[in-house]
């Protein structure tokens, strides 16, 4: 039978406000374990929540980017439950009438096809501390630096069709929330994971297949694996005479597999009640358009016309505004030589700069090749005066040294200038005919594919320099009389 | 010393007549001598107390301070008192020295106020009797075999027995006008928000307010004075500034209307206590005042609401007693989490304090949240309109604080119905988030009865007007309790 799967994500990515949600203290990561807890993080008796209006403008401007509605008054409520990271022994955050609602996030599948994720709310709540089993004998440990740090629980509709779709959404999202600046997106620190919800159908059928709930998934590959070994483990059961059972799961990376965390009879009643402390948050009109002004172009209208000022390809724009870092480094780069085409320098910084910034860990704002730099060496493809296969020896070593000492002096000091002397290039053509003859016999006869072989050995020879086109044109005139 | 009222003890601290050390030691003299009978005091902060008082001495020398520089109180151990035991009279915080002071605290030790100690209360302020203390009961000083009322029933005790010059306290459903009354004494419950609730150990949110436990209504207003006002530490706290209380008290009488709301006088009320209020009133009506019928048409569901509202913020305020980072912690390794956390919860709470627990946890329950909670929310609402409605058409309303005189210790403990039902005319006020008082109105066998008058929204200068009138013309508020003159 055929399957239809049905997948719903519940993103929670921590917002960067400078201090918690509901108290004084710094939200920054790796600090000694309980140096960033107040009382008020702590749950002292007799302590009070106070709300952080910065998070609440985050949550305002990503709704405002997701087409979302923006409630005019929503209610802080508490989820209780007990918990040694849960200094209060219930949660702070929204239920009945969250801050923003029903909007969509549109996605770009791997074909091209575009398709519309509902998302359908959004919600203001605080961050757990943490539970350390690992560092102590027989005892646990409690580190509530994390506890009341501001997230915003993304809730999407069941509109996704796939693990790569989910994949696809997540990194969507997490684009977003960068552009907006509303969070570090950093995985590795946990400030965005998420929970997905998965059930399956067959084919053409409308009611929904029991769902089960993969918990705490902190990365796009985990995302995609896990739900992917979801769905193939929920298609097993049916389709050997079971029935999906509603629980909660949990995704263990190391066998590929996923496994009960606790059924729907274990779970929590939540007890949730408005809470008293807090006062109902009451957004204004004025509020919302300041915010909306202040909102930078998002990705999808960069892409778009990144796509049309300058003429790039859907695949290549999607790379460059993939933050928003890279989109303003392109069109820095741009912008100090506009005689260059665009395409030009995308390419370098598509195969040379996204190179070096993966293999050095570092954020292109840390890069040592500034976008001016990089747009003089488009220039110099661009006018012959370097092969692209000599760009990336001399983007190497602008890199590797002070990039500041110019373009051309790199060229110059590795002896790169690109060949185009047509007696030089008869000359080495003509050597690696002589040194090649099956391979020349060949080419006479019209096998097109020895000739980038043959022009392969010239660049070896010429140690890269030579003009490629020309080294082309010159072997078809010698051995075919084009 | 201890016969002079926190307004004539003022003029004496500012003119040197009397410092606040040997104000102090007299005080502390007083609660050496007598508490062992009252059992008023948790923690009696003597060295502390002498200290702040050599303080606020050398600030009047300097002809600065505030009326109660150097004025001895006493805090209801419900509020967070830095470096010292806040214990809210449960085993589960009899370790819990708090690291900080509550806004209240911290502003009346601002002002110059000498704290003597720590008062006793109900467990977590859950009774009306002091009985549900982890240290035991407070006694009346009226009639030690009988009860000061609760949860305020330490302050109450003391302010009453001389041992303290005024008293804050806390009232939740009455947990101040109630003791007031039963204590002989002032008890005045401000508008919800007039007084910010940070450094309170949480009972019920929306209905906790701090307050005075003192002699007179304008002891309460100087008090009042430096508790009340916006804090950037609790969201509730209203934002409205602080009128002059006191110069509010000194205004000329304007003849006002007083409504009697016909369901008070019911037959829970003894019929001794409903004289007296009758007599209570027509003291107003000599001065002016137009009294009128009224009716409060749902008050009569105010004790099933407030056992939903209450318990249900109280079941989770008080789920961060777990005995994991401070506070009562069962002893032994064994057993699994959930097992430490039913073992530490389950030593350290007493029982009626669990009794809430569990009905709180029950109404929010899924499955019986609409039909109690949600339930419940609405009809606060039908309370509070019904409050709103009267108001249109009087200025106050009167009416008794409690059915009874003070009961005996023991007589309605193992009874939890008869317990609530004394609560019956204090319970509307709170849910409606209006300012309230209790001011003594008379004697029942030698018994204080409280006279409630509650008003509306940030009304506090007319009800303490309203109070100090009545306290000019007539004496109950002097009369102390027989054994505690010297």
């Amino acid at each position: 039978m055929n399957w239809d799967v049905v997948i719903g994500l519940e993103i929670h990515t921590q917002l960067a406000t400078k201090s918690k949600i509901f108290s004084g203290s710094s939200t920054q990561y790796g600090a000694s374990p309980n140096s960033q807890a107040s009382l008020v993080d702590l749950g002292y008796p007799g302590v009070l929540p106070v709300l952080n209006r910065d998070a609440v403008c985050m949550a305002i401007k990503f709704g405002l980017a997701t087409g979302c509605q923006i409630s005019p008054r929503s209610i802080f409520a508490r989820k209780n439950y007990f918990y040694p990271d849960l200094p209060k022994g219930y949660q702070i955050s929204q239920y009945e009438l969250p801050i923003v609602y029903d909007g969509c996030l549109e996605i770009v599948l791997e074909d091209g096809e575009l398709r519309t994720i509902g998302i359908t709310r959004a919600h203001l709540e605080e961050d757990a501390g943490k539970s350390l089993h690992d560092d102590f004998r027989d005892h646990s440990g409690i580190d509530l630096n994390r506890a009341g740090t501001p997230l915003l629980e993304i809730v999407s509709e069941p509109d996704l069709r796939s693990a790569t779709e989910a994949g696809i959404y997540m990194r969507a999202i997490h684009t977003l929330v960068c552009y907006l600046g509303i969070s570090d997106g950093n995985m590795q620190e946990g400030s965005f994971r998420c929970d997905a919800n998965v059930s399956i159908r067959s084919r053409g059928e409308k009611k929904l297949g029991t769902r089960t709930e993969l918990k705490n998934l902190n990365s796009f590959r985990f995302v995609e694996k896990a739900i992917q070994v979801e769905i193939e483990r929920q298609i097993n059961v049916v389709e050997d005479g079971a029935e999906v059972v509603q629980e909660t799961r949990l995704y263990d990376a190391g066998s590929n597999t996923t496994r009960t965390m606790r059924i729907k009879e274990e779970a929590n009643d939540y007890r949730y009640f408005p809470d008293p402390d807090l006062l109902p948050v009451i957004i204004e009109d004025k509020l919302i358009e300041k915010l909306r002004s202040e909102l930078p172009e998002l990705p999808d209208a960069k892409r778009n016309r990144f796509i049309s000022n300058y003429a790039l390809s859907e695949t290549v724009a999607e790379e460059l505004t993939s933050t928003r870092e890279i989109g303003d480094y392109f069109e820095e780069a741009v912008k100090s030589q506009p005689s260059v085409p665009p395409k030009q320098i995308a390419k370098l910084i598509q195969r040379e700069l996204t190179e070096a910034l993966k293999k050095n860990s570092l954020n292109i704002k840390k890069s040592k090749v500034p976008p001016e730099i990089i747009a003089v060496l488009a220039s110099k493809i661009q006018d012959n005066s370097i092969s692209s296969s000599a760009a990336s020896a001399v983007f190497e070593e602008l890199w590797r040294t002070d990039s500041s000492i110019g373009v051309s002096n790199v060229i110059e000091k590795l002896g790169l200038e690109q060949i185009s002397n047509e007696g030089a290039i008869n000359t080495m053509v003509d050597d690696i005919i002589a040194q090649n003859p099956e391979q020349a016999e060949q080419c006479r006869k019209g096998k097109d594919k020895v000739i980038g072989f043959l022009v392969g050995q010239v660049m070896k020879i010429s140690r890269g320099k030579a003009n490629p086109q020309q080294v082309i044109q010159t072997l078809k005139n010698k051995l075919r009389g084009e | 010393m201890h016969e002079a009222t926190i307004a004539q003890l003022a003029q004496e601290l500012k003119s040197r007549k009397i410092s606040s050390q040997e104000l102090t030691k007299h005080f502390l003299e007083r609660i050496s001598r007598l508490d062992a009978d009252l059992n008023a005091f948790i923690t009696i902060t003597q060295n502390d107390a002498l200290a702040q008082a050599k303080a606020a001495d050398a600030r009047l020398a300097s002809g600065e301070g505030t009326p109660l520089t150097g004025i001895p109180i006493a805090h209801k151990d419900i509020f967070c008192t830095k470096g010292v035991k806040t214990s809210c009279g449960s085993r589960m915080l009899d370790n819990f020295i708090s690291p900080y002071d509550a806004t209240v605290v911290a502003r009346l030790k601002q002002a110059g106020a000498v704290m003597l100690g720590k008062t006793n209360m109900d467990e977590f302020a859950m009774g009306s009797s002091n009985e549900t203390s982890f240290y035991g009961p407070a006694h009346n000083p009226w009639d030690r075999d009988t009860v000061p009322g609760g949860s305020s029933g330490g302050s109450a005790a003391a302010v009453a027995a001389r041992m303290a010059c005024g008293a804050t306290g806390t009232d939740t459903g009455g947990s101040i006008r109630q003791p007031a009354a039963f204590s002989g004494v002032t008890g005045v419950k401000p508008t919800y928000g007039r007084v910010s609730r940070y450094g309170i150990v949480a009972f019920a949110s929306s209905l906790d307010q701090a307050g005075t436990l003192t002699r007179t209504a304008e002891d309460a207003a100087l008090m009042l004075q430096i508790m009340s006002g916006p804090d950037e530490l609790d969201s509730t706290a209203l934002p409205n500034l602080v009128p002059d209380f006191c110069k509010a008290l000194k205004d000329p009488w304007e003849n006002i209307t007083i409504g009697v709301p016909d369901n008070f006088f019911d037959k829970d009320l003894d019929p001794n206590n409903a004289q007296l209020i009758r007599d209570a009133l027509s003291v107003f009506e000599k001065l002016g005042a137009t009294i009128k019928e009224i009716h409060l048409e749902n008050i009569h569901l105010s004790v099933p609401v407030y056992y939903v509202v209450a318990p249900a913020e109280a079941s989770s305020n008080l789920s961060r007693f777990d005995g994991i980072r401070y506070g009562y912690r069962a002893e032994g390794e064994s057993g699994n989490l959930a097992e430490f956390y039913m073992r530490t919860r389950g030593e350290g709470f007493g029982a009626e304090v669990k009794r809430r627990i569990l009905m709180g946890t029950y109404v929010l329950s899924a499955g019986y949240y609409d039909a109690y909670y949600l339930q419940a929310q609405k009809i606060r609402q039908l309370i509070s309109q019904d409050f709103s409605r009267a108001f249109e058409d009087v200025d106050l309303i009167a009416g008794p604080t409690a059915p009874t005189p003070a009961f005996s210790i023991g007589q309605k403990i193992n009874d939890p119905i008869q317990m609530y039902l004394n609560d019956i005319y204090t319970i509307g006020a709170p849910l409606a988030g209006l300012p309230a008082l209790s001011t003594p109105c008379g004697l029942v066998n030698n018994l204080p009865v409280g006279l409630q008058l509650i008003g509306p929204h940030l009304s506090e200068e007319r009800l303490l007007k309203a109070a100090h009138y009545f306290q000019q013309e007539t004496d109950w508020h002097t009369l102390v309790p027989p054994g505690y003159f010297e």
